[in-house]
């Protein structure tokens, strides 16, 4: 007898009612579909911990043998008995603290300006964008612009009759331009990591709460004030860690330093700024490349002094983001 | 119902304190003449004052003193601009794209608008405490000593006393005073809030602003902070939002009320509460709409 009445004049049913009207959906089903999924979760995450399992066992298996301290204080050489790393490590040591010196400030700079500072404009807007963009860019390519940009400073100075300060034996020892020296390659490695830090020390002021800021101003702090005082410490953890993967990142790019067009083979460690060098990257791929066995087991030892490197990079960083932590709170 | 600045200051909970003189509103400029004038005296004067976000007219002709040393409370439905016009009394509202305003708005007889304003120096003199109470993550003495840092260099031993003091004067020293230096963020709400009042105070303004600051708050820790407005009363020109009546009607001697962005009716509040000249205010106030 309701069909035939129009909508509004039909009793109206409670909520309930409708919900009991409906038939219920399977409990087995439901209960099964969540269990499965759980159940995929989990073969993805050990599929990734099985690779990384495999790569590292037969890296040690390999390499294990070769390591020594003989390996980390010898230069590289033609008898695989004498070779070692101490060039490629103090190179990657050198340009990774030009990387981290120069990257940080210009990257967590950049940060603050657009986050803290900028107004909301067209220009501010396209910045952003292309930061974003540049992060996807490939490392090749910042390799080339270094050259460009560092190494051969744009074809400004000549490089046969380079501008010099000091002697090449001085540790103050300075060319324009750069040359193919550890400066032009920890700068090149700049170019590489600075949209990476930009972007999370960018979401790390953007995690930090509206209210503290207005908290602050509303005491009469400047933006400065505000910024130095309440954003940064609070966002100084994030950061940090943004800061370690893109030092990871840094410190295993071959590609870049290669375009630098560094020697292959040195038998020296970097003295000053423009002192030649080269990383562990290009030692690996050197050792891999050739097609002697023992070579091989040569890249395998390098590769797990990178790694060794690269973890006590980070260990460093979390120590240092919990200290910081720790003032903060 | 308030004699002077100072006759009313007594605080129960701390006469026994041999510091009770140390109620007295913390005070580091005392080479300046004292900034309050008489109570009662004008403080804040707006006169035609309108404001706009963007194309939205939020107020729209909002003409009303605001007296020395007295409470003085907005009321009014949600959106009804109570708390874009206190936003505009220290110019929080210059942070906001599109914020614009017209008219008189004058603080002891100074134009708060114009440009050349140092808005720093003004909210240094106009504190504001929020509706959530937003404690720096910094130690308890540090979210005190955070404003006063900022403008002045404190030989520490001032610092201390110019801490305990604001603390004593937002009635939370004896909670804090052994903890001094554990994070603020291990307060409870309410007492978070009175936190950001003692912060707020430690600069030593003539002007408190708070913004609805008890409706994040359990009833017990509303009362504390009511019970503490009413004490500071004495030393502070006091302009609280509030979306509660009961409470504009407790802690307030003046009573503003604000519809669809125009001040309706402002008056002593008993007069507002008791015989509102406007039907809307009489509607509002009893409980028949907002």
């Amino acid at each position: 007898m309701m069909a035939g009445l129009p909508a509004t004049a039909r009793a109206r049913r409670s909520p309930a009612a409708i919900a009991a009207s409906a038939p219920a959906n399977s409990q087995a089903g439901r209960r099964a579909a969540d269990r499965s999924f759980l159940a995929l979760c989990l073969g993805i995450t050990s599929l990734t911990v099985v690779i990384l399992a495999v790569l590292l066992i037969t890296i040690w298996n390999d390499g294990h043998g070769r390591l020594s301290w003989d390996f980390l204080t010898n230069f590289a050489s033609r008898k695989p008995a004498e070779a070692g790393v101490k060039a490629s490590l103090w190179g990657s040591i050198w340009v990774c603290a030009i990387c981290a010196l120069s990257a940080l400030p210009i990257g967590v700079g950049t940060a603050i300006y657009l986050e803290e500072f900028s107004r909301r404009s067209r220009l501010t807007s396209f910045i952003k964008l292309n930061i974003a963009n540049l992060a996807g860019v490939p490392s090749i390519v910042y390799g080339i612009l270094g050259l460009t940009a560092f190494a051969r400073l744009f074809g400004m100075a000549s490089a046969d009759s380079p501008i010099t300060l000091g002697n090449p034996e001085s540790f103050f020892y300075l060319q324009l331009p750069f040359g193919h020296g550890v400066l032009a390659g920890g700068l090149t490695l700049m170019l590489v990591v600075l949209p990476i830090i930009i972007v999370s020390s960018q979401e790390a002021l953007r995690s930090v709460p509206r209210s503290l800021r207005t908290g602050s101003l509303a005491l009469g702090a400047t933006q400065w004030q505000t910024t130095w005082n309440i954003t940064l410490p609070a966002s100084i953890p994030m950061i940090m860690t943004g800061a370690i993967l893109a030092m990871s990142r840094a410190i295993g790019e071959a590609a870049p330093v290669l375009v630098l067009g560094v020697p292959l083979f040195i038998r020296s460690t970097p003295t000053n700024l423009m002192s030649d060098f080269t990383v562990l990257p290009l030692q690996i791929f050197n050792w891999a490349g050739r097609p002697q066995a023992e070579f091989h087991e040569l890249a395998a030892a390098a590769i797990i002094v990178l790694l060794a490197v690269l973890l006590t990079f980070n260990a460093i960083a979390v120590v240092l983001r919990h200290r910081l932590q720790r003032a903060a709170g | 119902m308030n004699a002077g600045p100072s006759a009313t200051m007594t605080n129960p909970a701390n006469t026994s304190s041999p510091n009770e003189i140390n109620l007295r509103k913390p005070d580091f400029q005392s080479a300046a003449p004292a900034p309050n004038g008489a109570p009662d005296e004008v403080a804040i004067r707006a006169d035609k004052f309108d404001g706009w976000y963007g194309e939205f007219h939020a107020l729209k002709g909002i003409s009303l003193e605001i007296p020395r040393c007295r409470v003085t409370a907005f009321i009014g439905p949600s959106g009804c601009g109570k708390s874009t016009f206190l936003r505009w009394m220290n110019r929080m509202n210059d942070s906001i794209v599109g914020a614009r305003a017209s008219g008189t708005l004058t603080l002891d007889g100074e134009d708060l608008l114009s440009r050349t304003r140092d808005v720093v120096e003004l909210r240094r003199n106009v504190g504001m405490v929020f509706q959530k109470p937003n404690p720096f993550p910094k130690s308890i003495y540090d979210n005190v000593a955070f404003g006063p840092r900022l403008h002045r260099s404190f030989r520490s031993s001032d610092l201390d006393e110019l801490v305990e003091n604001s603390l004593r004067a937002a009635a939370l020293w004896d909670e804090v005073k052994d903890r001094l230096k554990s994070s603020a963020l291990g307060l409870s709400g309410g007492q978070q809030q009175r936190l950001c009042i003692a912060r707020a105070i430690a600069v030593g303004p003539e002007v408190l602003l708070m913004d609805e600051p008890c409706s994040a708050l359990d009833p017990r820790s509303t009362a504390s902070i009511e019970q503490l407005i009413r004490e500071l009363e004495a030393q502070y020109t006091i302009v609280i939002v509030t979306h509660n009546m009961q409470q504009a009607a407790r802690v307030s001697d003046r009573t503003a009320f604000f519809f669809e962005g125009s001040l309706i009716e402002c008056g002593d509040t008993d007069e507002i509460f008791t015989n509102p000249r406007n039907k809307r205010t009489e509607d509002y106030v009893s409980g028949r709409f907002g």
